[in-house]
């Protein structure tokens, strides 16, 4: 069982009346270390340590219990069952996929423990399943994919071939696109959850006249598509979400992934203060650059330090206000929560291009600004 | 171009077939000969694929990496069956489901252990990434078709090895009465072992070509794993060349149910109705035709010991 305890093991025995500053957090922290998915959770844990390490003083009165769900949505609750009843966590966070979180947020947040997403933004939870006491400090589900259909448009792409999973996500994902981009398709393709081979889909992709691609494959799925789409010897732009195309498989795409244009919230070359001393602090604590991953752990942190300066998490009405108001500095610059806490931020299009032999990304233009996700006219908190 | 396109498209599902074969023929020798259902072979498949790319990368050279694939793939096998799976042959598939599954976890997370959470890159040889044109006018990657012949090779090769030397007498035998050959002094001990390493060999170098194709990474040879599995079912369990027919099916099958389900749909739905019915269905397809299968041959296609 991995279980790391970070600053503050001594934090009871010195809970200070008055200064609602030094009043003890115990986080729990549900995320994916092991297994194929691992990447993702890595970097959100080590964003969110990261920001806990650089405040200092300021953190030292929270604790971090952090547990490996193993991308099982039935591990994910057990172990919430567990941070909340035995360890008595204040807040939750960290899980990485959509199908977990719909299995533990709800009932967290039904317990009166605060839930903030550093990563999936499922659709009801952004909607009618909306909750006060649940944060995301991410992105809602369709909205890398609304900007990317939105840059389609944009470019004047008349016939795009679109291809995702056949799972929840994927379907969003396909419909976000096509929110946004309301012209026609060459084709629309479903694959398997899971499938790494697409020798099918691209000879499909050949012979449909296509004049682009826009995939949403995350993880493996994506990697291999790349691959393989680079060396079919098709070469129509691709565009894509940054899950497809960010720090953490890069390195794995290898060149075949130059050039690509994917859109994101976050960069790391966006240039403000916070981005900038994030992006060198992480390089130099942990020895790779930071993906979108790690900055919203970051910023996930980051959001519970602001609020924790503010209220005691043992008031809830005040810890909420204070995390609604989004009072910290965002890796992304501009950054405020919409009435159903989810975030209205700018989604900007990257490119992946070379900076010396790492493959990364480089911000080259805006898509969408100020961006709201649509389930919020559904949300009634 | 629709030509071109079915032609493709069936390539497409040779290929994969092929690729699915590498996988079965060590997964029914050792099911077949040993009577053990390892569930760690899909850990054998990731091995090769992450020597490969590691030695690759060190070096520079697909093939080496190629071959230390198979090295590797070989090794780790050889080690697991001296030191766990010897002590499986005896229990029942239960014991044995249990002992390969924990080796599963074992494997992922040494190689997460020794490589880091993220994938490793690995991309083809530079002599095979060029692509020949097809009759239609279309292309087809050439790394595709090296990957069809390499299976046909091993398939060749794998069948004189049975078929013509003293060793696949000896497997025939084992296969047929464990006890007699072992009574007739033969060393049924390392020819489980040689068999077991034989085997995870050919799942190293699926790894390894593969790999070349997708990502490698954690738990990739998890889903190959399962998908073996139904082609041995299939083919009949224990049979290399059921394992090869049926592998060809299923590949071929698959590909060929994502390619025109979807399309086929359209007749009565409307087009993004018709694609994700059609995808639901296509990845059911080999289920259903190993259920079929099964219904009229209920021990697979091939019996390898009738």
């Amino acid at each position: 069982m991995k279980r790391f305890l970070t600053a503050g093991l001594l934090a009871v025995s010195t809970a200070l009346a008055g200064t609602a500053f030094a009043e003890p957090i115990k986080i729990g922290m549900i995320t994916t270390l092991s297994g194929g998915g691992a990447g993702l959770g890595v970097d959100v844990r080590d964003g969110f340590m990261l920001a806990l390490k650089q405040a200092g003083d300021a953190a030292s009165e929270i604790e971090v219990v952090t547990e490996d769900d193993a991308m099982k949505p039935e591990l994910a609750v057990q172990i919430a069952d567990k941070m909340i009843q035995s360890d008595q966590v204040d807040l939750l966070t960290g899980i990485i996929w959509s199908n977990l979180a719909m299995a533990v947020v709800p009932s967290a947040v039904a317990q009166g423990k605060f839930y903030l997403s550093p990563n999936a933004g499922p659709s009801p939870l952004a909607g009618a399943n909306c909750h006060e006491n649940y944060f995301n400090v991410a992105w809602q589900n369709d909205s890398l994919h609304e900007a990317a259909g939105a840059y389609a448009k944009k470019e004047g792409y008349k016939k795009p071939f679109i291809l995702a999973p056949n799972y929840p996500a994927g379907t969003d994902a396909l419909t976000g696109f096509k929110r946004f981009y309301d012209g026609e398709l060459a084709d629309e393709v479903y694959t398997k959850l899971g499938a790494t081979d697409y020798a099918a889909e691209i000879s499909q992709i050949r012979a449909s006249g296509a004049d682009s691609v826009y995939f949403f494959l995350p993880g493996g799925m994506g990697i291999a598509f790349m691959k393989q789409y680079a060396q079919s010897g098709v070469d129509l732009p691709v565009i894509g979400p940054a899950f497809s195309f960010s720090q953490d498989v890069l390195g794995a795409m290898g060149d075949a992934a130059l050039g690509v244009i994917n859109t994101a919230q976050w960069s790391p070359d966006l240039d403000n203060e916070t981005n900038k001393a994030f992006v060198a602090a992480f390089k130099e604590e942990y020895g790779r650059i930071p993906s979108l991953y790690a900055s919203q752990g970051f910023d996930t942190a980051n959001l519970i330090l602001s609020a924790a300066a503010k209220a005691s998490v043992k008031d809830a009405d005040a810890f909420r206000a204070a995390l609604k108001e989004a009072d910290f500095s965002s890796t992304r610059g501009d950054f405020k929560f919409a009435d159903n806490h989810h975030p209205i931020h700018d989604i900007h299009v990257r490119e992946v291009v070379k900076d010396g032999d790492t493959l990364t990304n480089r911000l080259v233009g805006l898509a969408l600004e100020d961006h709201q996700d649509v389930y919020g006219k559904d949300c009634k908190m | 171009m629709q030509t071109a396109l079915l032609i493709e498209q069936l390539l497409n599902g040779l290929q994969f077939g092929v690729m699915l074969f590498l996988m079965a023929a060590g997964l029914t020798l050792v099911f077949g000969v040993m009577g053990l259902i390892n569930l760690a072979h899909g850990s054998l498949y990731m091995v090769g694929a992450f020597a490969c790319a590691a030695v690759a990368a060190a070096t520079g050279s697909f093939w080496l990496g190629l071959i230390a694939s198979l090295a590797a793939a070989a090794a780790a096998g050889a080690i697991v069956e001296m030191t766990v799976i010897r002590r499986l042959y005896e229990r029942d598939h239960l014991d044995q489901v249990l002992a390969t599954f924990a080796l599963i976890l074992i494997f992922s997370e040494g190689m997460r252990w020794l490589f880091g959470s993220f994938p490793l890159y690995l991309n083809i040889p530079s002599l095979l990434s060029g692509s020949v044109p097809l009759p239609g006018g279309s292309q087809y990657p050439l790394y595709r078709l090296a990957i069809i012949g390499v299976g046909v090779a091993v398939a060749v090769f794998l069948w004189l090895l049975i078929s013509r030397t003293r060793l696949g007498m000896r497997i025939r035998a084992g296969e047929a009465d464990r006890e007699m050959i072992g009574a007739l002094g033969v060393d049924i001990r390392s020819l489980y072992t040689i068999i077991f390493a034989l085997g995870a060999a050919l799942a190293g170098l699926a790894g390894a070509l593969v790999g070349a194709l997708q990502s490698v990474q954690v738990g990739m040879g998890e889903p190959v794993l399962i998908l073996a599995f139904v082609v041995i079912v299939i083919g009949g369990i224990g049979s290399i060349k059921g394992a090869l027919i049926g592998a060809v099916l299923v590949g071929v099958v698959d590909t060929m149910g994502r390619f025109l389900l979807p399309r086929a749909m359209e007749l009565v739905l409307d087009a993004s109705r018709a694609n994700t019915v059609g995808a639901a269905i296509a990845s059911m397809l080999i289920y259903v035709l190993m259920a079929l299968i099964l219904a009229v041959r209920p021990r697979g296609l091939f019996v390898a010991n009738a």
